[in-house]
Protein backbone atom coordinates (compact mmCIF):
# COMPACT_ATOMS: atom_id res chain seq x y z
CA UNK A 1 0.00 0.00 0.00
CA UNK A 2 2.86 2.53 0.95
CA UNK A 3 4.69 1.57 -2.15
CA UNK A 4 1.63 2.33 -4.09
CA UNK A 5 1.22 5.52 -3.11
CA UNK A 6 5.24 6.28 -3.08
CA UNK A 7 4.86 4.80 -6.98
CA UNK A 8 2.10 7.61 -7.57
CA UNK A 9 4.25 10.49 -6.43
CA UNK A 10 3.03 13.41 -8.09
CA UNK A 11 4.56 15.97 -9.75
CA UNK A 12 5.43 18.25 -6.87
CA UNK A 13 3.88 21.76 -8.61
CA UNK A 14 0.85 20.23 -8.57
CA UNK A 15 -1.77 21.70 -6.15
CA UNK A 16 -3.32 20.15 -3.32
CA UNK A 17 -6.57 18.95 -4.45
CA UNK A 18 -8.26 16.61 -1.93
CA UNK A 19 -10.66 13.89 -3.01
CA UNK A 20 -10.08 15.53 -6.23
CA UNK A 21 -12.40 18.28 -5.76
CA UNK A 22 -11.94 20.34 -2.84
CA UNK A 23 -8.59 23.05 -3.58
CA UNK A 24 -7.04 23.88 -0.58
CA UNK A 25 -4.53 27.36 -0.57
CA UNK A 26 -1.22 26.13 0.42
CA UNK A 27 0.35 28.97 -0.66
CA UNK A 28 -0.81 33.12 -0.65
CA UNK A 29 -0.07 36.56 -0.13
CA UNK A 30 1.05 37.20 3.62
CA UNK A 31 -1.41 38.91 5.74
CA UNK A 32 -0.83 43.08 6.01
CA UNK A 33 0.22 42.61 9.49
CA UNK A 34 3.47 40.62 8.33
CA UNK A 35 6.15 42.67 7.18
CA UNK A 36 8.86 40.18 6.96
CA UNK A 37 7.82 37.58 4.43
CA UNK A 38 5.74 38.04 1.39
CA UNK A 39 4.29 34.56 0.54
CA UNK A 40 2.69 32.41 3.21
CA UNK A 41 2.75 28.35 2.83
CA UNK A 42 1.21 25.57 4.64
CA UNK A 43 3.48 22.95 6.10
CA UNK A 44 2.33 21.01 3.35
CA UNK A 45 4.59 22.75 0.59
CA UNK A 46 7.43 21.44 3.08
CA UNK A 47 6.68 17.98 3.26
CA UNK A 48 7.89 14.99 0.77
CA UNK A 49 5.94 14.28 -2.03
CA UNK A 50 5.14 10.80 -0.52
CA UNK A 51 3.63 12.76 2.60
CA UNK A 52 1.82 14.90 0.53
CA UNK A 53 0.60 12.69 -1.33
CA UNK A 54 -1.62 11.12 1.94
CA UNK A 55 -3.54 14.56 1.89
CA UNK A 56 -4.84 13.93 -1.87
CA UNK A 57 -7.08 11.56 -0.73
CA UNK A 58 -9.17 11.02 2.37
CA UNK A 59 -8.89 7.43 2.13
CA UNK A 60 -4.95 7.78 2.54
CA UNK A 61 -5.10 10.09 4.98
CA UNK A 62 -4.82 8.46 8.52
CA UNK A 63 -5.93 11.81 9.87
CA UNK A 64 -9.63 11.31 8.94
CA UNK A 65 -10.24 7.79 11.23
CA UNK A 66 -10.17 10.33 14.17
CA UNK A 67 -12.58 12.62 12.45
CA UNK A 68 -14.89 9.76 11.95
CA UNK A 69 -14.51 8.72 15.87
CA UNK A 70 -15.48 12.29 16.42
CA UNK A 71 -19.02 12.10 14.57
CA UNK A 72 -19.50 9.02 16.41
CA UNK A 73 -18.74 11.15 19.79
CA UNK A 74 -20.78 14.33 17.86
CA UNK A 75 -24.20 12.48 18.32
CA UNK A 76 -23.31 10.77 21.82
CA UNK A 77 -25.38 12.07 24.82
CA UNK A 78 -23.05 13.27 27.43
CA UNK A 79 -23.20 14.59 31.06
CA UNK A 80 -26.32 15.72 33.39
CA UNK A 81 -28.49 17.47 30.34
CA UNK A 82 -28.73 14.15 28.42
CA UNK A 83 -27.51 16.50 25.30
CA UNK A 84 -24.94 15.66 22.45
CA UNK A 85 -23.51 18.45 19.94
CA UNK A 86 -25.59 17.62 17.75
CA UNK A 87 -28.86 18.25 19.90
CA UNK A 88 -27.76 21.98 19.83
CA UNK A 89 -25.78 22.04 16.45
CA UNK A 90 -27.31 19.76 13.91
CA UNK A 91 -24.81 18.18 11.58
CA UNK A 92 -20.97 18.73 11.86
CA UNK A 93 -20.93 20.24 8.44
CA UNK A 94 -23.43 23.22 9.78
CA UNK A 95 -20.03 24.27 11.69
CA UNK A 96 -18.34 24.78 8.53
CA UNK A 97 -16.68 28.12 8.83
CA UNK A 98 -16.29 28.08 12.55
CA UNK A 99 -12.83 26.54 12.91
CA UNK A 100 -11.51 29.36 9.97
CA UNK A 101 -11.92 32.26 12.63
CA UNK A 102 -10.89 30.04 15.72
CA UNK A 103 -9.04 31.52 18.05
CA UNK A 104 -11.63 34.25 18.59
CA UNK A 105 -13.25 36.70 20.62
CA UNK A 106 -15.78 35.51 22.89
CA UNK A 107 -18.19 38.48 24.30
CA UNK A 108 -19.85 36.92 27.08
CA UNK A 109 -16.60 34.77 28.35
CA UNK A 110 -14.92 38.32 27.81
CA UNK A 111 -11.67 36.01 26.51
CA UNK A 112 -9.94 34.89 23.48
CA UNK A 113 -10.83 31.46 22.96
CA UNK A 114 -9.27 28.30 21.15
CA UNK A 115 -11.31 25.91 19.51
CA UNK A 116 -10.71 23.84 22.53
CA UNK A 117 -11.85 26.22 25.02
CA UNK A 118 -15.21 26.54 22.93
CA UNK A 119 -15.40 22.69 23.12
CA UNK A 120 -15.26 22.32 26.95
CA UNK A 121 -17.48 25.83 27.56
CA UNK A 122 -19.99 23.55 25.90
CA UNK A 123 -19.16 20.11 27.42
CA UNK A 124 -19.24 21.76 30.81
CA UNK A 125 -21.61 25.10 30.50
CA UNK A 126 -24.32 23.80 28.32
CA UNK A 127 -24.09 19.66 28.35
CA UNK A 128 -23.24 18.95 32.22
CA UNK A 129 -20.20 16.81 30.81
CA UNK A 130 -16.53 17.26 32.28
CA UNK A 131 -14.03 18.82 30.42
CA UNK A 132 -11.97 17.25 28.23
CA UNK A 133 -7.92 17.38 28.61
CA UNK A 134 -6.93 19.86 26.43
CA UNK A 135 -4.54 17.64 24.19
CA UNK A 136 -6.60 14.83 24.60
CA UNK A 137 -7.10 12.21 22.04
CA UNK A 138 -10.99 12.80 22.10
CA UNK A 139 -10.25 16.73 22.69
CA UNK A 140 -8.14 16.59 19.47
CA UNK A 141 -10.14 14.89 17.30
CA UNK A 142 -13.42 17.22 18.21
CA UNK A 143 -11.37 19.57 17.00
CA UNK A 144 -10.14 17.44 14.21
CA UNK A 145 -14.25 17.11 13.28
CA UNK A 146 -14.34 20.88 13.23
CA UNK A 147 -11.22 21.76 10.73
CA UNK A 148 -12.32 18.78 8.45
CA UNK A 149 -15.93 20.49 7.93
CA UNK A 150 -14.29 23.69 7.28
CA UNK A 151 -11.19 22.69 4.90
CA UNK A 152 -10.77 24.84 1.95
CA UNK A 153 -12.20 27.83 3.67
CA UNK A 154 -9.63 30.82 4.49
CA UNK A 155 -8.54 30.89 7.39
CA UNK A 156 -9.49 34.53 8.60
CA UNK A 157 -8.32 35.00 12.18
CA UNK A 158 -9.99 38.38 14.04
CA UNK A 159 -6.95 40.48 15.22
CA UNK A 160 -7.95 44.27 16.20
CA UNK A 161 -11.05 45.16 18.44
CA UNK A 162 -10.82 43.08 22.21
CA UNK A 163 -8.86 40.24 20.49
CA UNK A 164 -5.47 42.85 19.92
CA UNK A 165 -3.65 42.96 22.88
CA UNK A 166 -4.55 39.30 23.45
CA UNK A 167 -2.64 39.46 19.88
CA UNK A 168 0.26 41.10 20.58
CA UNK A 169 1.21 39.19 23.25
CA UNK A 170 1.03 36.29 20.93
CA UNK A 171 3.53 38.37 18.64
CA UNK A 172 5.73 39.30 21.47
CA UNK A 173 5.97 35.36 22.59
CA UNK A 174 6.79 34.76 19.04
CA UNK A 175 9.33 36.58 18.72
CA UNK A 176 11.21 36.24 22.29
CA UNK A 177 14.57 33.67 22.35
CA UNK A 178 14.14 31.55 25.32
CA UNK A 179 15.62 28.56 26.71
CA UNK A 180 19.50 27.98 26.63
CA UNK A 181 20.07 27.73 23.05
CA UNK A 182 18.23 31.25 22.80
CA UNK A 183 15.70 30.78 19.83
CA UNK A 184 12.74 32.07 19.39
CA UNK A 185 9.61 30.88 16.81
CA UNK A 186 10.79 33.30 14.03
CA UNK A 187 14.69 32.20 13.99
CA UNK A 188 13.60 28.82 12.99
CA UNK A 189 10.08 29.18 10.90
CA UNK A 190 10.90 33.11 9.78
CA UNK A 191 14.60 33.52 9.34
CA UNK A 192 15.02 30.04 8.24
CA UNK A 193 12.04 28.33 6.76
CA UNK A 194 13.10 26.12 3.92
CA UNK A 195 16.52 25.46 5.08
CA UNK A 196 17.27 21.71 6.45
CA UNK A 197 17.96 21.80 10.70
CA UNK A 198 20.00 18.66 10.74
CA UNK A 199 17.39 15.99 9.22
CA UNK A 200 14.10 18.57 9.59
CA UNK A 201 13.63 20.96 6.65
CA UNK A 202 12.07 23.79 8.53
CA UNK A 203 8.75 24.83 7.54
CA UNK A 204 6.83 28.54 8.03
CA UNK A 205 5.34 26.50 11.67
CA UNK A 206 2.21 27.65 10.28
CA UNK A 207 -1.06 26.08 12.01
CA UNK A 208 -3.65 25.95 9.00
CA UNK A 209 -3.31 21.98 9.15
CA UNK A 210 -3.75 21.42 12.56
CA UNK A 211 -4.73 18.90 14.24
CA UNK A 212 -1.74 17.25 12.09
CA UNK A 213 -1.22 13.29 11.55
CA UNK A 214 2.58 13.04 12.33
CA UNK A 215 3.38 9.70 10.89
CA UNK A 216 6.34 9.90 13.42
CA UNK A 217 3.89 9.11 16.19
CA UNK A 218 1.19 8.37 14.21
CA UNK A 219 -2.22 10.59 16.10
CA UNK A 220 -3.30 13.46 15.72
CA UNK A 221 -1.10 16.75 17.14
CA UNK A 222 -2.76 19.51 18.44
CA UNK A 223 -1.47 22.97 17.94
CA UNK A 224 -0.60 23.63 22.29
CA UNK A 225 1.47 20.06 22.04
CA UNK A 226 2.89 21.19 19.28
CA UNK A 227 4.10 24.42 20.41
CA UNK A 228 5.85 22.82 23.37
CA UNK A 229 7.61 20.63 21.75
CA UNK A 230 9.22 23.49 20.04
CA UNK A 231 9.48 25.86 23.02
CA UNK A 232 10.94 22.58 24.75
CA UNK A 233 13.65 22.15 22.21
CA UNK A 234 15.24 25.45 21.98
CA UNK A 235 15.83 23.74 26.13
CA UNK A 236 13.60 25.87 27.63
CA UNK A 237 10.78 25.71 30.20
CA UNK A 238 7.67 25.73 28.35
CA UNK A 239 4.11 27.09 28.78
CA UNK A 240 1.25 24.64 29.58
CA UNK A 241 -1.03 23.85 26.87
CA UNK A 242 -3.99 25.81 27.41
CA UNK A 243 -2.45 28.22 29.25
CA UNK A 244 -3.20 31.76 28.12
CA UNK A 245 0.47 32.22 26.91
CA UNK A 246 0.21 29.49 24.41
CA UNK A 247 -3.83 30.67 23.60
CA UNK A 248 -1.98 34.26 23.15
CA UNK A 249 0.34 32.63 20.86
CA UNK A 250 -1.65 30.30 19.12
CA UNK A 251 -3.88 33.23 18.13
CA UNK A 252 -1.10 35.13 16.96
CA UNK A 253 0.21 32.31 14.62
CA UNK A 254 -3.28 31.83 13.37
CA UNK A 255 -3.47 35.30 12.03
CA UNK A 256 0.27 34.77 10.17
CA UNK A 257 -2.09 31.81 8.24
CA UNK A 258 -4.84 34.24 7.58
CA UNK A 259 -5.30 33.55 3.57
CA UNK A 260 -4.55 30.13 3.55
CA UNK A 261 -6.98 27.07 3.94
CA UNK A 262 -7.93 25.47 6.70
CA UNK A 263 -6.30 21.80 5.99
CA UNK A 264 -6.47 19.69 9.57
CA UNK A 265 -6.32 16.97 9.87
CA UNK A 266 -3.50 17.28 8.01
CA UNK A 267 -0.14 14.76 7.32
CA UNK A 268 2.89 15.55 8.22
CA UNK A 269 5.81 13.55 9.36
CA UNK B 1 38.33 24.85 55.87
CA UNK B 2 40.64 27.46 55.34
CA UNK B 3 43.75 24.84 55.62
CA UNK B 4 41.98 22.35 53.12
CA UNK B 5 41.88 25.65 50.82
CA UNK B 6 45.56 27.02 51.27
CA UNK B 7 46.72 23.35 50.72
CA UNK B 8 44.92 23.36 47.34
CA UNK B 9 46.04 26.65 46.47
CA UNK B 10 49.44 25.42 46.93
CA UNK B 11 49.14 22.49 44.78
CA UNK B 12 47.91 24.19 41.74
CA UNK B 13 50.44 26.47 42.15
CA UNK B 14 53.29 23.42 42.17
CA UNK B 15 51.68 22.04 39.46
CA UNK B 16 51.94 25.19 37.49
CA UNK B 17 49.30 26.47 34.95
CA UNK B 18 48.58 22.87 33.50
CA UNK B 19 46.23 22.38 36.91
CA UNK B 20 44.81 26.03 37.13
CA UNK B 21 40.93 25.62 36.74
CA UNK B 22 39.12 26.23 33.80
CA UNK B 23 38.02 30.02 33.06
CA UNK B 24 34.67 30.58 34.24
CA UNK B 25 31.76 30.85 31.51
CA UNK B 26 31.81 34.76 33.05
CA UNK B 27 35.61 35.56 32.80
CA UNK B 28 35.75 34.44 29.55
CA UNK B 29 37.63 38.03 27.89
CA UNK B 30 36.37 38.65 24.49
CA UNK B 31 37.89 41.13 22.62
CA UNK B 32 35.46 43.56 20.70
CA UNK B 33 35.28 41.62 17.73
CA UNK B 34 34.37 38.24 19.63
CA UNK B 35 37.43 36.37 19.65
CA UNK B 36 39.53 34.74 22.91
CA UNK B 37 43.34 34.85 22.92
CA UNK B 38 43.75 32.76 25.94
CA UNK B 39 42.84 28.81 26.02
CA UNK B 40 39.94 28.34 28.83
CA UNK B 41 41.90 25.66 30.36
CA UNK B 42 45.29 25.75 29.38
CA UNK B 43 44.94 22.29 28.14
CA UNK B 44 45.67 21.88 24.27
CA UNK B 45 42.11 20.55 22.64
CA UNK B 46 41.67 16.86 21.13
CA UNK B 47 40.41 17.45 18.07
CA UNK B 48 39.18 13.38 17.62
CA UNK B 49 37.45 14.34 20.94
CA UNK B 50 35.96 17.59 19.08
CA UNK B 51 34.35 15.97 15.95
CA UNK B 52 32.87 13.81 18.44
CA UNK B 53 30.79 16.69 20.09
CA UNK B 54 30.25 18.20 17.38
CA UNK B 55 28.21 15.19 16.00
CA UNK B 56 26.59 14.80 19.01
CA UNK B 57 22.89 16.03 19.33
CA UNK B 58 23.32 16.18 23.15
CA UNK B 59 26.49 18.23 22.85
CA UNK B 60 27.81 20.90 20.00
CA UNK B 61 24.98 18.98 17.62
CA UNK B 62 26.95 21.72 15.13
CA UNK B 63 25.90 19.63 12.49
CA UNK B 64 22.23 20.48 12.50
CA UNK B 65 23.55 23.74 11.39
CA UNK B 66 26.36 23.21 9.71
CA UNK B 67 27.52 21.42 7.00
CA UNK B 68 31.41 19.50 6.82
CA UNK B 69 32.62 17.84 4.22
CA UNK B 70 34.99 16.24 6.69
CA UNK B 71 32.13 14.50 8.75
CA UNK B 72 30.47 13.10 5.86
CA UNK B 73 29.94 9.80 7.78
CA UNK B 74 27.47 11.68 10.32
CA UNK B 75 23.96 11.24 8.12
CA UNK B 76 22.24 14.77 8.10
CA UNK B 77 23.76 17.94 7.97
CA UNK B 78 21.77 21.22 8.12
CA UNK B 79 22.02 24.20 6.03
CA UNK B 80 21.12 26.92 8.61
CA UNK B 81 24.95 28.00 9.03
CA UNK B 82 27.40 28.23 6.33
CA UNK B 83 29.27 25.05 5.80
CA UNK B 84 32.26 24.51 7.82
CA UNK B 85 34.75 23.52 5.04
CA UNK B 86 38.35 25.20 5.48
CA UNK B 87 37.14 27.27 8.36
CA UNK B 88 40.12 27.34 9.81
CA UNK B 89 41.46 29.23 6.54
CA UNK B 90 39.04 32.03 7.11
CA UNK B 91 39.47 32.58 11.29
CA UNK B 92 41.95 31.94 13.67
CA UNK B 93 42.34 29.81 16.91
CA UNK B 94 41.25 32.64 18.54
CA UNK B 95 38.60 33.88 17.02
CA UNK B 96 37.28 30.16 16.77
CA UNK B 97 37.52 30.14 20.22
CA UNK B 98 35.59 33.25 20.15
CA UNK B 99 33.05 32.05 18.20
CA UNK B 100 32.29 28.87 19.47
CA UNK B 101 32.04 30.16 23.24
CA UNK B 102 29.51 32.90 22.15
CA UNK B 103 29.28 33.79 18.39
CA UNK B 104 26.88 36.40 19.43
CA UNK B 105 29.89 38.55 20.34
CA UNK B 106 31.20 37.94 16.78
CA UNK B 107 27.67 38.08 15.03
CA UNK B 108 25.13 40.09 16.52
CA UNK B 109 21.75 38.08 17.00
CA UNK B 110 22.94 35.21 15.39
CA UNK B 111 20.76 31.84 15.52
CA UNK B 112 23.86 30.39 16.76
CA UNK B 113 23.73 29.17 20.66
CA UNK B 114 26.18 30.01 22.72
CA UNK B 115 28.28 27.30 24.18
CA UNK B 116 30.08 28.44 26.98
CA UNK B 117 27.65 30.37 28.69
CA UNK B 118 25.35 30.03 31.77
CA UNK B 119 23.07 32.36 32.65
CA UNK B 120 21.34 35.29 30.97
CA UNK B 121 18.48 33.17 29.22
CA UNK B 122 14.63 34.07 29.21
CA UNK B 123 12.93 31.11 30.66
CA UNK B 124 15.65 28.77 30.71
CA UNK B 125 14.72 24.82 30.78
CA UNK B 126 16.32 21.62 32.58
CA UNK B 127 18.36 20.35 29.44
CA UNK B 128 15.42 19.12 26.99
CA UNK B 129 12.85 18.56 29.86
CA UNK B 130 10.77 20.97 29.21
CA UNK B 131 10.81 21.92 33.10
CA UNK B 132 12.32 24.44 34.85
CA UNK B 133 16.12 24.19 36.25
CA UNK B 134 16.32 22.37 39.96
CA UNK B 135 20.14 23.52 39.79
CA UNK B 136 22.67 26.02 38.80
CA UNK B 137 22.93 25.50 34.50
CA UNK B 138 26.28 24.46 33.08
CA UNK B 139 27.27 25.76 29.77
CA UNK B 140 26.15 23.40 26.58
CA UNK B 141 29.85 22.67 26.36
CA UNK B 142 32.69 22.46 28.86
CA UNK B 143 35.67 24.25 28.92
CA UNK B 144 37.72 21.48 28.00
CA UNK B 145 35.10 20.71 24.93
CA UNK B 146 35.31 23.82 23.45
CA UNK B 147 38.92 23.34 23.31
CA UNK B 148 38.63 20.07 21.50
CA UNK B 149 36.03 21.61 19.23
CA UNK B 150 38.43 24.87 18.35
CA UNK B 151 41.17 22.18 18.01
CA UNK B 152 38.89 20.22 15.53
CA UNK B 153 37.75 23.73 13.86
CA UNK B 154 41.65 24.34 13.16
CA UNK B 155 42.27 21.01 10.76
CA UNK B 156 39.26 22.54 8.66
CA UNK B 157 41.60 24.02 6.02
CA UNK B 158 41.60 23.97 2.62
CA UNK B 159 44.44 25.34 1.42
C1 LIG C 1 -27.16 22.77 24.97
C2 LIG C 1 -26.65 23.33 23.76
C3 LIG C 1 -25.27 22.99 23.27
C4 LIG C 1 -24.62 21.79 23.28
C5 LIG C 1 -25.09 20.45 23.78
C6 LIG C 1 -23.34 22.04 22.64
N1 LIG C 1 -23.23 23.35 22.30
FE1 LIG C 1 -21.71 24.19 21.26
N2 LIG C 1 -22.61 26.00 21.41
C7 LIG C 1 -23.84 26.23 22.00
C8 LIG C 1 -24.10 27.66 21.98
C9 LIG C 1 -25.33 28.34 22.54
C10 LIG C 1 -23.00 28.26 21.34
C11 LIG C 1 -22.74 29.73 21.10
C12 LIG C 1 -21.92 30.20 22.27
C13 LIG C 1 -21.30 31.52 22.07
O1 LIG C 1 -21.10 31.94 20.94
O2 LIG C 1 -20.99 32.11 23.10
C14 LIG C 1 -22.10 27.19 20.99
C15 LIG C 1 -20.90 27.37 20.31
C16 LIG C 1 -20.10 26.35 19.84
C17 LIG C 1 -18.98 26.53 18.97
C18 LIG C 1 -18.45 27.87 18.44
C19 LIG C 1 -19.35 28.39 17.35
C20 LIG C 1 -18.89 29.74 16.86
O3 LIG C 1 -19.43 30.19 15.84
O4 LIG C 1 -18.00 30.34 17.44
C21 LIG C 1 -18.43 25.31 18.76
C22 LIG C 1 -17.19 24.97 17.91
C23 LIG C 1 -19.23 24.35 19.49
N3 LIG C 1 -20.24 25.01 20.13
C24 LIG C 1 -19.00 23.00 19.54
C25 LIG C 1 -19.71 22.10 20.32
C26 LIG C 1 -19.37 20.73 20.51
C27 LIG C 1 -18.15 20.03 19.86
C28 LIG C 1 -20.28 20.18 21.34
C29 LIG C 1 -20.33 18.80 21.92
C30 LIG C 1 -19.14 18.34 22.61
C31 LIG C 1 -21.24 21.23 21.65
N4 LIG C 1 -20.84 22.39 21.03
C32 LIG C 1 -22.36 21.07 22.45
C33 LIG C 1 -24.68 25.30 22.50
C34 LIG C 1 -24.38 23.96 22.66
C1 LIG D 1 15.06 24.94 16.75
C2 LIG D 1 14.14 25.28 15.70
C3 LIG D 1 12.70 25.55 16.04
C4 LIG D 1 12.17 26.50 16.87
C5 LIG D 1 12.91 27.50 17.73
C6 LIG D 1 10.73 26.38 16.75
N1 LIG D 1 10.40 25.38 15.90
FE1 LIG D 1 8.54 24.89 15.26
N2 LIG D 1 9.31 23.35 14.18
C7 LIG D 1 10.64 23.05 14.07
C8 LIG D 1 10.81 21.89 13.23
C9 LIG D 1 12.12 21.23 12.84
C10 LIG D 1 9.51 21.50 12.84
C11 LIG D 1 9.11 20.34 11.91
C12 LIG D 1 9.27 20.76 10.48
C13 LIG D 1 8.42 21.94 10.13
O1 LIG D 1 7.21 21.79 9.90
O2 LIG D 1 8.92 23.08 10.16
C14 LIG D 1 8.59 22.45 13.44
C15 LIG D 1 7.21 22.44 13.27
C16 LIG D 1 6.35 23.40 13.75
C17 LIG D 1 4.93 23.43 13.47
C18 LIG D 1 4.15 22.42 12.63
C19 LIG D 1 3.95 22.93 11.24
C20 LIG D 1 3.14 21.97 10.41
O3 LIG D 1 2.78 22.34 9.30
O4 LIG D 1 2.87 20.86 10.85
C21 LIG D 1 4.43 24.52 14.12
C22 LIG D 1 2.99 24.98 14.13
C23 LIG D 1 5.54 25.16 14.79
N3 LIG D 1 6.69 24.46 14.55
C24 LIG D 1 5.44 26.32 15.54
C25 LIG D 1 6.48 26.85 16.30
C26 LIG D 1 6.33 27.94 17.24
C27 LIG D 1 5.03 28.68 17.50
C28 LIG D 1 7.54 28.16 17.79
C29 LIG D 1 7.93 29.08 18.91
C30 LIG D 1 7.23 28.91 20.14
C31 LIG D 1 8.47 27.23 17.17
N4 LIG D 1 7.79 26.45 16.29
C32 LIG D 1 9.83 27.19 17.43
C33 LIG D 1 11.70 23.74 14.62
C34 LIG D 1 11.58 24.83 15.47
C1 LIG E 1 21.19 26.74 15.38
C2 LIG E 1 22.19 26.88 14.37
C3 LIG E 1 23.64 26.71 14.66
C4 LIG E 1 24.30 25.80 15.47
C5 LIG E 1 23.66 24.70 16.31
C6 LIG E 1 25.70 26.06 15.34
N1 LIG E 1 25.91 27.10 14.49
FE1 LIG E 1 27.72 27.87 13.93
N2 LIG E 1 26.78 29.32 12.83
C7 LIG E 1 25.44 29.39 12.61
C8 LIG E 1 25.16 30.50 11.72
C9 LIG E 1 23.81 30.93 11.19
C10 LIG E 1 26.42 31.09 11.44
C11 LIG E 1 26.72 32.31 10.57
C12 LIG E 1 26.74 33.55 11.41
C13 LIG E 1 25.53 34.36 11.17
O1 LIG E 1 25.40 34.92 10.08
O2 LIG E 1 24.66 34.42 12.05
C14 LIG E 1 27.42 30.31 12.14
C15 LIG E 1 28.78 30.55 12.08
C16 LIG E 1 29.75 29.70 12.55
C17 LIG E 1 31.18 29.82 12.30
C18 LIG E 1 31.83 30.85 11.40
C19 LIG E 1 31.76 30.23 10.03
C20 LIG E 1 32.28 31.08 8.90
O3 LIG E 1 32.86 30.53 8.01
O4 LIG E 1 32.05 32.29 8.95
C21 LIG E 1 31.78 28.77 12.94
C22 LIG E 1 33.27 28.46 12.98
C23 LIG E 1 30.74 27.99 13.59
N3 LIG E 1 29.53 28.58 13.32
C24 LIG E 1 30.97 26.85 14.33
C25 LIG E 1 29.99 26.13 15.00
C26 LIG E 1 30.26 25.03 15.89
C27 LIG E 1 31.62 24.46 16.15
C28 LIG E 1 29.06 24.64 16.40
C29 LIG E 1 28.77 23.59 17.43
C30 LIG E 1 29.59 23.54 18.60
C31 LIG E 1 28.04 25.46 15.78
N4 LIG E 1 28.64 26.36 14.94
C32 LIG E 1 26.69 25.35 16.01
C33 LIG E 1 24.46 28.55 13.13
C34 LIG E 1 24.69 27.53 14.04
Amino acid sequence: FALATAAQATDPTEPLVVNGDLEIVTSTAAPAHMDMIDTIQSGWEFRSHETQDLQRDDFDNPGMIFVDDAREAWDTAEGSEGKSCASCHGAPEDMAGVKAVYPKWNEDAGEVRTMEMQINACRTENMGAEALGYTSGDMTNMVALMSAVSRGLPVNVAIDGPAQAMWEQGKELYYTRTGQLELSCATCHEDNYDNLIRADHLSQGQINGFPTYRLKNAKLNSVHARFKGCVRDTRAETFSPGSPEFVALELYVASRGNGLSVEGPSVRN
Amino acid sequence: MKLSFALAAVAACTAGIAMAAPVAPADVEFSEYGDVATSLTGQPGDPANGVKIMANRGKGNCVACHAVSAMSDVPFHGEVGPTLDGVADRWNEAELRGLVANAKKTFEGTIMPAFYKNEGYIRPGNAYTGKAPTEALTPLLTAQEVEDVVAYLMTLKEQ
